[in-house]
């Protein structure tokens, strides 16, 4: 009935949906368009289509040392993330302690909170404990930051979870520790996976904290942003072309994964409902 | 069925590390904020209000700070205007095809930052995409030089970057609407924009005032974007924050302004799920 009576109201937001998503992806086209571009990263219409800034870029040594720096700094992340966010989902989901409700809002909140407060207050923190900067003050701020993100996302996943399985485990006589690796785990594999690549994606791009907790070594992020300052070459483009292939595999597979475990479009609603207040 | 011993297992160390990498950080800022610098750039730990006293008497920091809450402004009411209809149209009218076209939004979501700020400046440029084009087509004789390098640029690229972040709550908001509720309000008479203003809109106000404070909150705070694209006059807060952290050197009263927005990003989430809860029905 209503598809009928709203036929040319839905018209016009037909149009304005194109719109928007013209407006979404057209920037990124543009740029995957010049990293192909013959001279310069303006300049209409693109001539002389070339991979020549794709075969600069493979030849630049310090982009490689940073993609490789990025990599380690992202697996670390990723470590720490999952290693103190599965524990702070179960401890919301399952416990009761003082101040619960405080230490929820505390994890969540560098979802929300502009990047460069988290990397500022850590920057103290380190300067205080006389912590030189490196890629290992870069690993604690993405890993404690993404701890936000693993934790919304086992916590969705621990809601569905049918408890009569833990509880059989426990009255046949497996402890604790072999019932939570046995049970609990493999039965939050897909928002652990799911939570894995996110923060792995995330932290690869991530580029407010590092900005504050860098030392020697830069991050692929923090060199693209050294090299901007300095002027600009489609190289930029073809790299940054590379991102974006990257991260969209990795969205795309982390999709596909929640919505294994839900079976709704929702992906991606607890992450914003969670960093609101939302959860537990 | 969890003894105590499995519930302090998963509590406590997850409680430790926040405790130390982001209570004690935040507390360290606050700390900060009423310290101050001697002349040979070392930090004196004795307790004063000159840095807030500074930030009421030094025009050009509440004025920044004004000016970035504007910046903040057109981000989130050009965000709602692009993400509120979207989210309309996915939710109720996109049938099979909603679910690619969801997947489409959330893409741009946690694509790299980076990335995107950078396209922009290659398009807004002088000799950028967008006005080389204007010239070819001779739309302009000369490069439009508002483009780059502008509030607007900032504006413009924030509102790219945080448009998707609007639409998810409100888009979780559409639907979560029941649909018997919007084909009673037709069986009772009511016409489309009636069932809208008088149903649908009020229970998608959650969601509006959840993506509006993420993209005020996300935007206010940014200073990559008015780094690269704001030229002088796109300075937001954050970039004299970053300034008296960096050449500067005043920590204390870089902490100072730091909490100021802190406080304000704390008091806006608080007022925000307030008002939500206001506004939801169930």
């Amino acid at each position: 009935m209503s598809e009928t009576t709203f036929a040319s109201g839905s018209r016009w937001l037909l149009f304005h949906a194109i719109a928007v998503f013209v407006f979404l992806y057209s920037p990124i086209a543009i740029l995957i368009l010049y990293s192909f571009n013959g001279e310069g990263v303006g300049g209409f219409p693109p001539h002389h289509l070339t991979l020549d800034w794709y075969r600069t870029l493979f030849a630049d040594g310090p982009i490689w040392d940073s993609v490789l720096n990025s990599v380690q700094v992202a697996l670390a992340a990723m470590v720490i993330s999952l290693a103190f966010g599965v524990p702070a989902a179960l401890a919301l989901e399952r416990a009761q302690f003082p101040g619960k409700a405080v230490f929820r809002r505390l994890v969540l909140l560098p979802l929300i909170l502009p990047g460069i407060i988290t990397g500022l207050s850590l920057l103290m923190l380190f300067n205080v404990m006389g912590t030189k900067l490196s890629l290992m003050t870069i690993i604690l701020g993405h890993g404690t930051a993404l701890i936000s993100v693993a934790t919304t996302e086992v916590f969705a996943g621990l809601q569905k979870l049918d408890r009569a399985q833990e509880e059989a485990s426990l009255d046949l006589g497996a402890n604790y520790w072999q019932t939570f690796w046995r049970i609990t785990v493999p039965n939050l594999k897909l928002p652990i996976i799911g939570a894995a690549l996110l923060i792995f994606t995330l932290s690869m791009d991530e580029i407010a904290v590092s900005f504050f907790l860098i030392g020697r070594d830069n991050t692929l992020p923090l060199e693209i942003w050294g090299r901007l300052r300095r002027g600009i070459t489609p190289e930029i483009n073809s790299v940054s072309t590379i991102i974006f292939v990257f991260s969209l595999v990795a969205i795309v597979l982390w999709y596909r994964l929640r919505m294994r475990g839900e079976g709704a479009s929702s992906a991606g609603t607890e992450m914003v409902e969670a960093a609101e207040g939302h959860a537990g | 069925m969890f003894s105590r011993t499995y519930k302090a297992a998963v509590t406590l160390p997850p409680l430790v590390w926040v405790t130390v990498f982001l209570l004690m950080p935040y507390l360290l800022m606050f700390c900060y904020s009423f310290w101050s610098v001697s002349a040979s750039q070392t930090i004196i730990h004795s307790w004063t209000l000159d840095n807030y006293r500074q930030l009421l008497r030094v025009d050009v920091y509440w004025q920044t700070l004004l000016r970035s809450m504007w910046i903040a402004a057109r981000v989130t009411i050009f965000s709602l205007l692009l993400g509120y209809p979207l989210a309309y149209f996915l939710s109720l009218y996109a049938g099979k095809k909603k679910d690619l076209l969801y997947q489409l939004v959330i893409i741009p979501l946690w694509v790299s930052y980076l990335v995107r700020a950078y396209a922009w400046k290659t398009i807004l440029g002088s000799d950028g995409v967008l006005n080389t084009l204007l010239q070819y087509v001779h739309l302009t004789k000369h490069p439009l030089e508002f483009l780059l390098y502008s509030p607007f640029a900032v504006v413009l690229t924030l509102t790219h970057i945080y448009t998707p972040f609007t639409f998810l709550p409100i888009y979780a908001a559409l639907e979560h609407i029941p649909r018997n509720l919007v084909e009673a309000s037709h069986d009772l008479g009511a016409t489309p924009g009636q069932t809208f203003w008088k149903v649908i809109f009020p229970l998608s106000i959650p969601g509006v005032l959840a993506g509006a404070t993420f993209a005020f909150v996300l935007s206010l705070g940014d200073f990559l974007a008015p780094l690269l694209l704001g030229g002088p006059s796109g300075i937001m807060i954050s970039n004299i924050v970053v300034s008296l952290f960096g050449a500067a050197f005043n920590w204390p009263l870089g902490a100072a302004i730091s909490l100021c927005m802190l406080a304000l990003v704390v008091s806006l989430l608080f007022f925000s799920e307030r008002l939500e809860k206001k506004w939801s029905f169930s």
